[in-house]
Parts: structure tokens; C-alpha cells; sequence
């Protein structure tokens, strides 16, 4: 019976911090198999997080909250889109720039706005989404896994987006605009980001804390790569990479289970390694949309 | 460029003797801001404490990024502010760079040992608070499980989690002490939902008190217990109003105090090593009308006849720093 509690809460403890991975893992999904790579998932949750906690603060509504943080997620996919797709510039140099936008400028707006040294006020009740609130969250991440995959598997709009992301040239001279393709993808990419940054800091938390993503964004990149950008396999990967993180956070339960101790730094890198091996072909090899990375100029 | 440089060191030298007559003392925050909640506001504090009992002034700077440290610490020297008191271990480089070309000035560095013959480095003996709380701690405990949440998995880290092991023992030797370390990146300072998902983990194990050393991820630790019901200590500064009657107390580290006996001293300051401990109000545990009703009369009472104790020499706290190992605790 002990044993079944404590199975039950590694498990939820894994949702719980799976949610964000798979949300934001599945925006890099959209955005990548249109061909544009997204290293900047990382900055669009923490402003995400910033807005929707700052703007639940002002108003004590977490509902306009959540839409401000979407709203500042799509503000910088937006900017993403505009460098990456209307300029033709460097995806990852975007992405990179995005990250350290975001990181800035939450901690920025958050001292000017509260003085309390880049932190929003703790949220009270109103402002934030209660213990049933939040596993709204988990299902709705939950539910984006068969959705996403019948909107790129099943759908016209998913079969062009993903050829826009392997032949953007045979997209092109079959009449659709590649253009405004590539930007829906990353304007989905931005809507599920602003959800996941949403749910760290006005589900899981009760305000904003400067750099509080602590990397998840990059975490949920890995697990795309482990995915092999396919929105099953990224369900399995992110769930495999918050049970990782659940059972870091109980060393005892490794020892009693395995009978010697494990290092919590060993699995707190191990979505990493286990990337990396991905990457290194040992287990198939995993090969990103072909167009991806490479803005689609026009032949004359 | 040669041209230039001459003309910069001239006027420097022309600002340098026309600060000189004016020995205001100054003080710089680090990146957290002057109003941080936390270890600058403290410092803040202290100073306005300071001006408003001698009527005296201070100047100061917010920094905006790394690279503005060397550079506040010369200006402030070539005005003639003396002493010059920078709040936080991350001047540490700077200050070594900028002691030995000003050694009339005397600089006065919180948190860090910087070994220069015009430098007060200012450390705490928070393996002393520590213990303290650690009592407290095990006193209200009705489970007996206490937990401690780290921040990154420093020796100065495990020096709270070994502090707090030896109050909580002192009070009850079969007490359990679960002790979780947040990282071992810089990012394990800002991780609130980590730090949410250990106290959650702890609360599973039986733990009914925590104790978060943990900067912005105490944050997350101190919101998951009292959403579930347990107590929680706070830490540097007073954080007990943050979640009123659920945060039992706060270690706290009186950066205030520090900068207060600073400027108070002026340009005679007395250099050298500096220990803040129990002994002299450099640490310590908060009551206010916040947690008032959680610390019962015994409890003090307890509390305060081990603080006697420790300062007299009778209670030696072990201090995880000075051998890096810890009797309480295994990490």
C-alpha cells in the first residue's frame, strides 16, 4: 500500500514536471517541421511566465493573465518569424538573441513594475490557478499530443506544413504561399510556449522569479531531438525526461529500490546523455526536417 | 590615444583632490537591485540606519551589470568617498584589482574574504543561526521529519544544511533530517518549481518543517508549504511576512548590522577579517508579529539559553566550511 502512494506521487510529480517539456516540446515540433529551428522556446516561456504572472498581479485575474502571456509569446515568435523568415536571417542566431531578450527584459519590466528585485508579487487566490486549475493544464498538454499529430498527420494544412519544411521549392510551385505556412507554424509555436510559461509561474507557482524556466526550454529541445520530432514519440520523451527529474528529487527511493547510492547530478544530466547517444546514431539515427534551418528564398 | 589617456588621468587627478575634502562613505549594490526584498535591501537598510541616527550621508549606485564593478569602486575612490562597503561575494575580483592602487581608502566587502591591508571582509557564521532555527525546527515538529532545501550545492550551502542539522538533533537525537540540494548550475538559485517538487517530495517522506536556503527557489519552497499545510523557514533576510502564521521563522544574516558598524566606524574602519556571529547580532532567527503565535515561550526560552551557550564557547556548532565534512548530516 506504501509503496503504491509513493509510485503515485513520483508519478504525479512526473506529470507535473513533464507538462511544460511536452508543451513546449510540441511547439518546437510545429515551428521545426516547418522548417524554422527554435532554440528560443526557452525565452518565449519566460516572458510567457513574466507576462501572464505580472498581468494577473495588476488585474488579480489569471485568466487575462494567461492571454498576456500568449500575447508576449507571440510578440516574440512574431519577431522570430519576421528575422528568421521575412529577413532570411540566422534561425539559431534569432533564437539565441530571444533567449537573451527575454531573459532581460522580464527582470527589466519586473523591477520597474514592483521593485522587488525582478520578481512579481506572490499571487493570491484569484490570480492564480488552483490545484484543480493546474491539472487542467496537464490535460490540455496531454491533449495537444493527439491533436498536434492529427493536424500535421491527417490534415492539408499539416501535409504543407511539413513539406515546407523538407521542400519548400515544390511547396512553392504548387501554388502555396511558403511564407505565410512558415508563420502560422511558428504563431502555433508561440500559443502552446505562452501556455507552458503560463502554467510554471501562475499554476505550478505563484509569481514570477527571475530566470525561473531554469532551462526547461532546453530541456524540451532535447526531447524533440529524442522524439525524432514526432508528437507521440515526444510524449514518451518528455514524460521519460520529468520521471528523470521526479526521481532525482528522491535519492532515498533509488537507494532503498537499487541498493546503492546514485549521484543526483548523474540523472539530472542524463536527458542530455541520453540526447546525445540519440544524436549519435545508436539508436537510429534522427534526422531533422531537411529544409529546416534554411530560409526559403524565391527563384527568379 | 596617448593623448587622450594624459588627459583622462588629469582629470581624474583634478576630480581625485576635489572629492578628497568630502570622506562621505559610499555604498554599492550588486545586480539584485537596491530594493531586492532580500540581501541589498538589507544593506539599504543598515546604511539608512546609519544616516538617520548621525545625520550623516552616503552615497550610492545600483549596479546594471558585471562590468560596472571595477568601475563604480574607482569612481568612488577618486571622489574621496571613504569607506567604500559593497554588499555581496561577487566583488571580490574587482576589489582585489582596485585595493592595492587606493590604500588610503578603506573598502569593506560582505560575504567574501578578499586579503588585502585595506579591506574588512565581512563573513557570517551562519552555521550558528542555522542551528538555532534547526531547533526550532525540531521543537515544531510534530512528525519528526524536518527538511532543508538547498540552493546550489555549495560548501557555503551545506554549511546552513549541516547548521540546522546539529540545532534539530540537539533537540531530538532520533529526529530525521531529509536534506535535498536544488543543482549544482547557477540556475539552481532561480528554479522555484524544483524547488516546489522537493518539498513536495520531502512533505512525502514526512517532513513538517523546511528550511529553504535557496535564494529565488526558497520562493517555490516556502509557497508548497504553506499551499500544503507545513511550516517553512525563510532565510538572510526577515521572511516571515510572506506567507503570515506558515513560516515558522527566518535565519537571518544581518547584512544591516554589517554595513551599520561600517559606516559607523567612518575612515577608521579596522581591517581584516570581520565574523558576524551570534556573538555580536550577526545572525539570527526573526520574531515578529507574523510568526508570533508559532514560537511558544519554551521554544525561545530553549533557543535562547543554546544562543548563550554557543557564545560562550559551551556548544561548538561544527562548521561544514572549515573541514568539509558534517556529523549531522551525510550529503
Amino acid at each position: 500500500m506504501e509503496s503504491l502512494t509513493i509510485l503515485l506521487e513520483v508519478f504525479n510529480s512526473s506529470l507535473r514536471l513533464a507538462t511544460p517539456l511536452l508543451l513546449a516540446c510540441l511547439a518546437g515540433l510545429f515551428s521545426e517541421r516547418a522548417g524554422i529551428f527554435d532554440i528560443g522556446l526557452e525565452g518565449k516561456m519566460l516572458a510567457a511566465a513574466f507576462f501572464s504572472a505580472a498581468i494577473a498581479a495588476v488585474t488579480g485575474s489569471v485568466w487575462i493573465g494567461l492571454l498576456a502571456g500568449i500575447g508576449a509569446s507571440l510578440a516574440l515568435a512574431g519577431i522570430h518569424g519576421l528575422a528568421s523568415i521575412t529577413f532570411r536571417g540566422d534561425q539559431l542566431i534569432s533564437g539565441v538573441a530571444i533567449n537573451f531578450l527575454a531573459a532581460g527584459l522580464t527582470v527589466l519590466i519586473a523591477q520597474s513594475w514592483f521593485q522587488q528585485g525582478g520578481r512579481t508579487p506572490s499571487l493570491g487566490d484569484g490570480a492564480r490557478f488552483g490545484p484543480l486549475g493546474s491539472q487542467i493544464f496537464i490535460y490540455v498538454a496531454l491533449m495537444t499530443v493527439p491533436a498536434s499529430w492529427w493536424v500535421l498527420f491527417r490534415t492539408r494544412f499539416g501535409l504543407r506544413l511539413r513539406a515546407v519544411g523538407e521542400n519548400p521549392a515544390a511547396v512553392d510551385t504548387a501554388g502555396v504561399n511558403v511564407v505565410r505556412l512558415r508563420f502560422a507554424a511558428v504563431a502555433i509555436c508561440g500559443v502552446l510556449c505562452g501556455i507552458a510559461g503560463a502554467y510554471l509561474s501562475t499554476a505550478l507557482q505563484a509569481g514570477f522569479v527571475k530566470d525561473m524556466t531554469a532551462g526547461r526550454g532546453f530541456i524540451a529541445l532535447a526531447a524533440l531531438i529524442f522524439a525524432k520530432w514526432r508528437p507521440w514519440h515526444a510524449l514518451g520523451a518528455c514524460f521519460l525526461f520529468g520521471f528523470l527529474q521526479a526521481i532525482s528529487l528522491r535519492p532515498d527511493l533509488i537507494e532503498a529500490v537499487i541498493g546503492f547510492k546514485v549521484q543526483v547530478q548523474l540523472l539530472d544530466a542524463l536527458p542530455y546523455i541520453l540526447t546525445v547517444v540519440i544524436l549519435a546514431g545508436f539508436v537510429g539515427s534522427a534526422i531533422p526536417p531537411r529544409a529546416g534551418g534554411a530560409p526559403y528564398v524565391k527563384e527568379r | 590615444m596617448t593623448l587622450m589617456k594624459s588627459l583622462l588621468g588629469a582629470a581624474a587627478a583634478v576630480a581625485l583632490t576635489a572629492g578628497a575634502a568630502s570622506a562621505e562613505p559610499a555604498l554599492v549594490f550588486d545586480l539584485g537591485g537596491k530594493f531586492d526584498k532580500s540581501f541589498n535591501e538589507s544593506a539599504y537598510n543598515g546604511a539608512k540606519r546609519w544616516a538617520d541616527e548621525t545625520g550623516g550621508t552616503f552615497r550610492e549606485i545600483e549596479l546594471q551589470s558585471d562590468a560596472q564593478r571595477e568601475q563604480a569602486l574607482r569612481r568612488f575612490a577618486e571622489s574621496g568617498a571613504n569607506p567604500i562597503v559593497m554588499a555581496g561575494f561577487a566583488f571580490a575580483t574587482a576589489l582585489g584589482e582596485v585595493a592595492g592602487d587606493y590604500p588610503d581608502t578603506k573598502f569593506a566587502i560582505i560575504d567574501m574574504v578578499v586579503d588585502a591591508p585595506n579591506v574588512r571582509s565581512v563573513v557570517f557564521n551562519e552555521h550558528e543561526g542555522s542551528y538555532l532555527v534547526g531547533m526550532l525546527a525540531a521543537q515544531a515538529s510534530e512528525s519528526g521529519t524536518v527538511s532543508f532545501v538547498g540552493g546550489m550545492d555549495i560548501p557555503l550551502i551545506r554549511r546552513f544544511a549541516c547548521g540546522y542539522a546539529q540545532g534539530a538533533k540537539a533537540v531530538n537525537p532520533d529526529i530525521n533530517v531529509v536534506s535535498n540540494m536544488t543543482g549544482t548550475t547557477p540556475t539552481a538559485w532561480n528554479d522555484p518549481v524544483k524547488g516546489s517538487e522537493l518539498t513536495k517530495a520531502q512533505i512525502s517522506q514526512g517532513s513538517d518543517v523546511v528550511f529553504a536556503a535557496a535564494g529565488g527557489t526558497g520562493v517555490g519552497v516556502l509557497q508548497t508549504a504553506a499551499d500544503e499545510g507545513i511550516l517553512s523557514i525563510g532565510v538572510d533576510s526577515n521572511q516571515n511576512y510572506l506567507h503570515p502564521g506558515k513560516v515558522l521563522t527566518s535565519m537571518m544574516k544581518r547584512v544591516d548590522n554589517a554595513v551599520y558598524d561600517a559606516l559607523t566606524a567612518g575612515a577608521d574602519l579596522e581591517t581584516g577579517f570581520n565574523v558576524m556571529g551570534l556573538s555580536n547580532e550577526g545572525v539570527g532567527y526573526a520574531i515578529d508579529e507574523n510568526n508570533a503565535s508559532l514560537i511558544s515561550a519554551e521554544m525561545t526560552e530553549a533557543v535562547e539559553a543554546a544562543k548563550v551557550k554557543i557564545v560562550s564557547g559551551e556548544i561548538a556548532v561544527h562548521d561544514y566550511m572549515s573541514d568539509e565534512t558534517c556529523p549531522a548530516l551525510t550529503f
